[in-house]
């Protein structure tokens, strides 16, 4: 198990570092500089700049100075927000992200896994039906509207939540957010629970487990559940990253000072550096949430072999 | 031909393939001939009623935007550049992914394994984020958002593609047509290729609403469509910031957007029964 994750960890390392070439290269491929503006500056103040950010070096040494102070964690100089680092910046705003992410992450496979289940051990009922409309309407609803629908309706006509992000308002302010990320992952994840329920439950060491008289719940929860997870498991991967792309768009609907508001925010002001260390702080948290996911797969499924 | 008339045949009586398909046929056509029917027009700025509700009788069925614009002629545009973008899109994924898997599948062994450790890595990237920073670093362009898009969406079609080559290539029609001399790009796009339709019809549908996503998730964070050109990720845009005074302009397209994308979902599943296609991205 340990070489195996060795091993991986090892594998995610191309991965890694194609993300950052090619968004390097991008970036660097970019029609006129970061600092053209309609002022045009003195050619010694152009140099200056250049000399100040480096940019004056060949590409390939601009690309280990970058790469090597990556390694060790700094991410270069904002060119947008002088005077801070891109990794003062994204440290800054990476844990209210995190809070976000994660707990829409937990709300979705509670729910989830709760509603698909229900929905498996009552096939073709009425429940099952309600259930599956609703989980189709969530994965037909993007992110974006979804979000200020919530808003327009909770927060703006019935005032029960509120709709913005301020210090004063605690952890209630978090609720929406969070309920609006994680609803395509409900719906999507009770799609596969109920599917590979489904399945689970109609195979023949459930039928034995009925037969000598256990209850639906006992079988559920000791016999059923864990198989049936797998498939949730490896669609944790792609969970992962659809909540991260969400979260750009929920944080900037809400106001909510994270990653995804920097990012944006930083995409329309052409802000390179910090729009290229965010996109390799995601590709990191990808990589290694996938790493994360298979180790945990291994665990749940020991038919999995670590070869 | 008669296959397909067959299998069109078949696939009416079930309603999840008839009613969502019947309901996308009747936007596309609502979207492309309606605008002409409208007396006003996407650019025109009527000063006299920004920010008007939905009225039938008043001219402007969807109301008004922000500047005065028609929202009705607007919604009807940006459903026309959201299907566009996304037909476009999975047409580009459709032949990379086709052409990709088929030779993996079909050429096998040492080729077969590199193109799918490709197809791995490939996979394991946050290319939404790379879609970003592509449209940050050039000029919006219309062509880039199809090439970008597409561009993602091709490793499913890959993946799948591949599998099912893997059995088809041991079949006796195959080998009957290795033995006679034919060659092996013939074979893959004559022989090959028409055995991979069902999947692809399945796989195609589901790309599609995928596609919108990303388009209008681009459009919406401003990085899409550029005014006064509109899509339906850009109107919701221009909704959001108008919520409070104006629910129709956020409320309109964002219904019709999940409506389209409901459609695709529904159309797809219902495909995927049909064909019996039983793997799963």
């Amino acid at each position: 198990m340990a070489q195996y994750t060795l091993r991986r960890l090892l594998g995610a390392i191309p991965t890694l570092l194609l993300v950052v070439v090619l968004a390097f290269l991008l970036v660097h491929a970019a029609p006129g500089g970061p600092f053209d503006s309609e002022r045009v500056l003195p050619a010694e103040i152009e140099a200056n700049i250049a000399a100040y950010y480096h940019l004056d070096e060949p590409l390939p040494q601009q690309f280990i100075r970058y790469l090597s102070n990556a390694v060790r964690g700094d991410l270069g100089p904002s060119y947008r927000y002088r005077d801070y680092r891109v990794s003062e910046l994204i440290a800054a705003a990476l844990p209210i992200s995190i809070l976000l992410g994660a707990l829409a992450m937990l709300l979705a496979v509670v729910i989830g896994v709760g509603a698909g289940t229900i929905a498996a051990l009552r096939q073709n009922s009425i429940v099952d039906r309600v259930v599956m409309a609703f989980a189709m309407t969530g994965i037909s609803i993007p992110v974006f509207v979804i979000a200020p629908v919530l808003v327009l309706f909770l927060a703006v006509k019935l005032n029960w939540l509120p709709a913005g992000w301020s210090a004063t308002t605690g952890a209630s302010r978090l609720l929406l957010p969070v309920v609006a990320l994680a609803l395509p992952q409900i719906a999507y994840i009770a799609r596969l629970t109920r599917a590979s329920m489904i399945e689970v439950l109609n195979s023949a060491y459930i039928r034995t487990a009925r037969a000598q008289g256990l209850g639906t719940y006992a079988i559920v929860r000791y016999h059923a559940l864990k198989p049936a997870m797998l498939p949730v498991v490896s669609y944790m991967g792609p969970a992962i990253a659809a909540i991260l792309t969400g979260s750009v768009v929920v944080e900037q609907i809400f106001g909510i000072p994270g990653v995804g508001q920097f990012f944006v925010t930083g995409a329309l002001n052409r802000d390179y550096t910090l729009v290229l260390g965010i996109v390799i702080v995601y590709a990191a948290l990808v990589v290694s949430m996938n790493l994360v996911v298979d180790l945990i797969y291994g665990v749940i499924d020991p038919r999995v072999r670590y070869r | 031909m008669i296959a397909l008339t067959q299998i069109a045949g078949r696939a009416r009586g079930n309603y999840a393939i008839t009613v969502s398909g019947g309901i996308l046929a009747a936007i596309a056509v609502i979207a492309i001939v309606a605008p002409w029917l409208s007396p006003n027009d996407y650019l025109h700025t009527d000063f006299d009623n920004i920010l008007s509700s939905p009225r039938f009788g008043g001219g402007h069925w969807f109301g008004t935007d922000d500047l005065g614009r028609d929202l009705f002629v607007r919604t009807m545009m940006g459903i026309q550049v959201t299907l566009l973008v996304a037909l476009v899109a999975s047409f580009v994924s459709l032949v990379i992914g086709v052409l990709y898997g088929a030779i993996a599948g079909y050429v096998g062994g040492r080729v077969d394994a590199v193109m799918m450790r490709i197809v791995d890595t490939l996979y394991a990237l946050p290319f939404i984020f790379i879609v970003i920073l592509l449209m940050v670093v050039f000029e919006r362009n219309f062509l880039l958002i199809f090439v970008a898009i597409g561009a993602i969406n091709w490793l499913d079609m890959a993946r799948i593609v591949r599998g099912q080559t893997l059995s088809l290539r041991e079949k006796e029609f195959i080998e009957a047509a290795r033995l006679t001399g034919v060659s092996t790009f013939r074979i893959i796009v004559r022989h090959i290729a028409p055995n991979l339709i069902g999947v692809v019809v399945v796989y195609v549908t589901l790309t599609i609403p995928q596609a919108i996503l990303v388009e209008s998730f681009l459009s919406f964070l401003g990085l899409g469509i550029q005014e006064p050109q509109t899509s339906l990720g850009a109107l919701v845009d221009a909704g959001v910031n108008q919520k409070e005074s104006a629910s129709w302009m956020l409320l309109i397209p964002g219904g019709l957007l999940a409506l389209i994308l409901m459609c695709f979902n529904f159309l797809g599943d219902g495909l995927r029964d049909f064909f019996d296609a039983r793997q799963s991205p």
